[in-house]
């Protein structure tokens, strides 16, 4: 590609780079018998796929890539999404066959090594957030705060409670308002005060008995840490509805405090976030819930569990939700996930997070 | 110090807490309460690189995976052959690690591609507009059907009972935050009132065969109802795209299309609808644009639709778009283009007919669902009913190093579905059919 090609590569398209006849692929011919064809009824009559050569593809991609800024290129000090490096050995792990090359409906005992890498990270997970119990099944963190609120309303409908109010700080992510109402909520904002924090009075006041939960970010969105969470997780819970926490800042608090030691009932993570995983210019990434022993029932398959006789193996809680996915969620990010915390352990998790909060004071 | 990803030294920690007038990093979590602070953490101790590879080597050894064993599973996630010039792209840093494309100026790269994947999503199925990809294609349908009732104001769901099962269930988990309730039909029955929203079709059905997506058009439109069809990418390879057939809203499970199996995920769901509900499609979108110095750029667009403009009354909460999985999918089928995935297609089709015609041969075994006729026909999964429990035959076959078909004996008696692609030499499936063989009552 010339510079000036380069310089005005978004002109052109891969329908623009085509040639008839250009191949990037070889293919092996049929080695069965060839079966009679539908009828032509069935059959399109155009394919129109651009026809590209291989090192076509390579430069046109490459090029592409290069007008990215990334983690790789250089600093991203974003607010509201932490950013951070993405270790270059866990693309290597996710790759590894016996995990990039499993199918998900392969027998129980064909798997065990793939069941057991999600029960140890559900584990770790819940140990990081003081939670009880872990589902990995959210793809994305937007997806496990929709798979929070419907926990919620399954909890409060088991109860006899059908509350469809779900307060939302000023501050929030606009996801934490487009989750509500893809859960069929009604969500209500609340206002902080002077220093940011939530306002203790207007959360109080709006606190009725429509109220579902209280969906809190913390460090909230401005990056500070509620100074009333003490208090808000009395009131919220004097009132009989939910307190979930949007883990998306969970990087500073990692080894500080747990989710639930501070009266949160759920939380949800996001594992391109605070575990390392990369962003990839808006995914793959996972939001994995972690929930207090009430909710636990009602967490959305696959939960693994581990029987001393039959080893690791897929469950459904008993009063489950459901399922958020066709299969077992992000499995190829949960490695990642787990071989950072694998590589980091306690100290290292730690040392994460008193540097990031360190580093963003200074 | 532990992590070789943190930079600091203990001396510049020293330094910056000197400038910022701190004692310690411990005072900058003084907001925390103090009965929460320092809980303690159990985890296992920390591995350095080497002990690291070793003990993921060995996790991932105690799978057995599709390379290792021929596997005839499908349902949902299908193994096929992918060039290896797809990875070599998706894992380049500039990719791979860059955030999500708020900002156009410095995301050009993601911006552009995913302007590649919409406007080939649009190609292979046959529809106006698509986006910019879903979490997978069980809960992009669970969206189209939310997206169905927000245009068409009703409040029922009909899915055919031959949609995949776990699929329904996630239309199921979706629609009951909504309380809309969700009628299941079978091909011949379906009937729709002027209550339903949408007719739900998957095309080859979870089965494996071709529905009849004329007739079942017509129902939709005759109850005034969306008909939402869900194929399988690689079939539209060689069979009809759903735009030919009336389909105003496409969504599928984009995995085939250069993504590994990788155990259910990572994935990403493809979706397409006519143009004219184009705002009321979920997720993200990019539009073709020229900057103020006329040169051709990318953006974001329609993102009145989208959760950080509309907060609540966004069309939906979707604000990633799987896009390392979408990419794959577009250098796949650039690197596929018009030739390569048809004879991809015709491959599968080939193979899978081939094995089903062997294994129809031998005694006690027999293809309850095949014929010549409209809706027996299928593309690279069908079923087989076995002289034994299906359990007993997976078991069986696993014992000979095979991984065979998903156990359907609740929808067909006696019925193993089974999946044959390109994937599959021939040698893999003489050595099926002499296994199966083996199997009798």
């Amino acid at each position: 590609m010339s510079d000036g090609e380069r310089r005005d590569i978004g002109s052109k398209l891969s329908f623009d780079r085509s040639r008839p006849g250009r191949t990037a692929v070889t293919l092996p011919d049929c080695d069965v018998p060839l079966a009679a064809m539908p009828p032509p009824s069935l059959l399109r009559d155009d394919l129109p796929l651009p026809e590209m050569s291989q090192p076509e593809i390579v430069r046109y991609f490459t090029n592409l890539a290069c007008l990215n800024y990334s983690v790789d290129t250089g600093f991203y000090p974003l607010g509201s999404c932490t950013m951070k490096y993405n270790p270059k050995l866990h693309e290597d792990l996710a790759r590894l066959p016996g995990f990039a090359q499993a199918h998900p409906l392969q027998p129980a005992e064909t798997v065990q090594g793939a069941l057991a890498l999600m029960h140890d990270l559900q584990s770790f997970l819940a140990e990081i957030t003081g939670m009880e119990a872990t589902s990995l099944g959210p793809a994305a963190g937007a997806h496990g705060e929709l798979t929070s609120i419907l926990m919620i309303r399954a909890f409060l409908e088991s109860r006899g409670e059908s509350r469809r109010t779900v307060l939302v700080p000023d501050s929030a992510h606009g996801t934490n308002l487009a989750s509500v109402s893809t859960a069929g909520f009604r969500a209500l904002s609340i206002a902080s005060d002077a220093r940011g924090n939530t306002d203790l009075a207007a959360l109080a006041e709006a606190l009725d008995d429509d109220v579902a939960a209280l969906m809190l970010t913390l460090p909230n969105t401005l990056g500070l840490f509620d100074q009333n969470i003490v208090e808000i997780s009395a009131i919220v819970h004097a009132k009989g509805a939910q307190l979930y926490c949007d883990g998306a800042n969970l990087n500073a608090l990692l080894g500080q405090a747990k989710i639930g030691d501070l009266g949160f009932d759920v939380v949800q993570m996001n594992l391109h976030k605070t575990f390392s995983t990369p962003h990839g210019g808006g995914g793959p990434g996972a939001g994995p819930v972690a929930v207090k022993g009430h909710l636990a029932p009602f967490l959305p398959s696959p939960v693994v569990a581990r029987d001393a006789g039959k080893g690791y193996l897929v469950e459904e809680p008993e009063r489950s939700i459901g399922k958020m996915g066709a299969f077992h969620g992000n499995f190829g990010v949960m490695v990642r996930a787990y071989a950072y915390i694998r590589s980091l352990g306690v100290a290292g998790l730690r040392e994460v997070s008193e540097n990031a909060v360190l580093n963003a004071n200074y | 110090m532990y992590s070789p990803y943190v930079p600091n030294t203990d001396a510049d920690r020293r330094a910056m807490l000197g400038r910022i007038g701190v004692a310690s990093v411990d005072a900058l979590f003084d907001d925390i309460p103090a009965h929460c602070r320092n809980p303690g953490l159990t985890l296992p101790p920390p591995l350095s690189e080497p002990e690291l590879v070793r003990e993921l080597t060995q996790m991932a050894a105690r799978n057995r995976s599709v390379v290792e064993m021929p596997c005839f599973l499908g349902a949902g996630a299908y193994r096929h052959f992918i060039p290896s010039v797809v990875d070599h792209m998706v894992r380049q840093g500039a990719f791979a690690t860059a955030y999500t494309p708020y900002q156009p100026e410095i995301s050009q790269g993601t911006l552009q591609s995913i302007f590649e994947f919409q406007s080939l999503v649009c190609e292979l199925t046959g529809m106006d507009v698509a986006n910019a990809g879903m979490y997978d294609g069980a809960s992009a349908l669970a969206e189209a059907c939310l997206m169905a009732v927000r245009i068409t104001g009703r409040e029922r769901l009909a899915l055919l009972s031959t949609v995949n099962p776990s699929y329904q269930r996630v239309v199921r988990t979706y629609a009951e935050g909504h309380a809309l309730p969700v009628d299941v039909m079978t091909p011949d029955e379906a009937a729709l009132s002027e209550k339903h929203a949408c007719l739900v079709v998957q095309q080859p059905n979870f089965l494996g065969y071709l529905e009849d997506v004329a007739a079942l058009d017509r129902r939709a439109h005759d109850a005034g109802a969306l008909y939402v069809v869900v194929p399988e990418p690689i079939s539209l390879g060689m069979f009809r795209p759903p735009g030919e057939y009336g389909a105003d809203i496409v969504v599928a499970e984009g995995q085939p299309l250069g993504n590994p199996l990788s155990f259910g995920g990572p994935y990403v769901g493809l979706f397409a609808a006519r143009q004219q509900f184009v705002r009321q499609m979920p997720g993200r979108l990019v539009g073709r644009t020229k900057d103020v110095e006329g040169k051709t750029g990318y953006v974001l667009t329609l993102q009145t639709r989208e959760q950080h403009i509309r907060r609540e009354r966004a069309t939906s909460n979707i604000c990633t778009n799987e896009q390392l999985c979408a990419l794959a999918a577009t250098v796949y089928l650039c690197a596929m283009g018009k030739q390569g995935l048809r004879k991809v297609a015709e491959l599968c089709y080939h193979k899978a007919h081939y094995a089903a015609e062997r294994i129809a041969a031998l005694p006690g075994y027999s293809l309850p669902l095949a014929g010549t006729q409209t809706g027996r026909q299928f593309f690279q999964e069908f079923v087989v009913r076995c002289p034994r429990p299906p359990r007993e035959v997976n078991a069986a076959l696993l014992e000979r190093g095979i991984i065979g078909g998903l156990d359907v004996s609740e929808l067909v008696e006696g019925g193993m579905l089974l999946c044959v692609t390109e994937t599959n030499s021939r040698e893999e499936i003489d050595a099926l059919v002499d296994a199966l063989r083996g199997i009798r009552a």
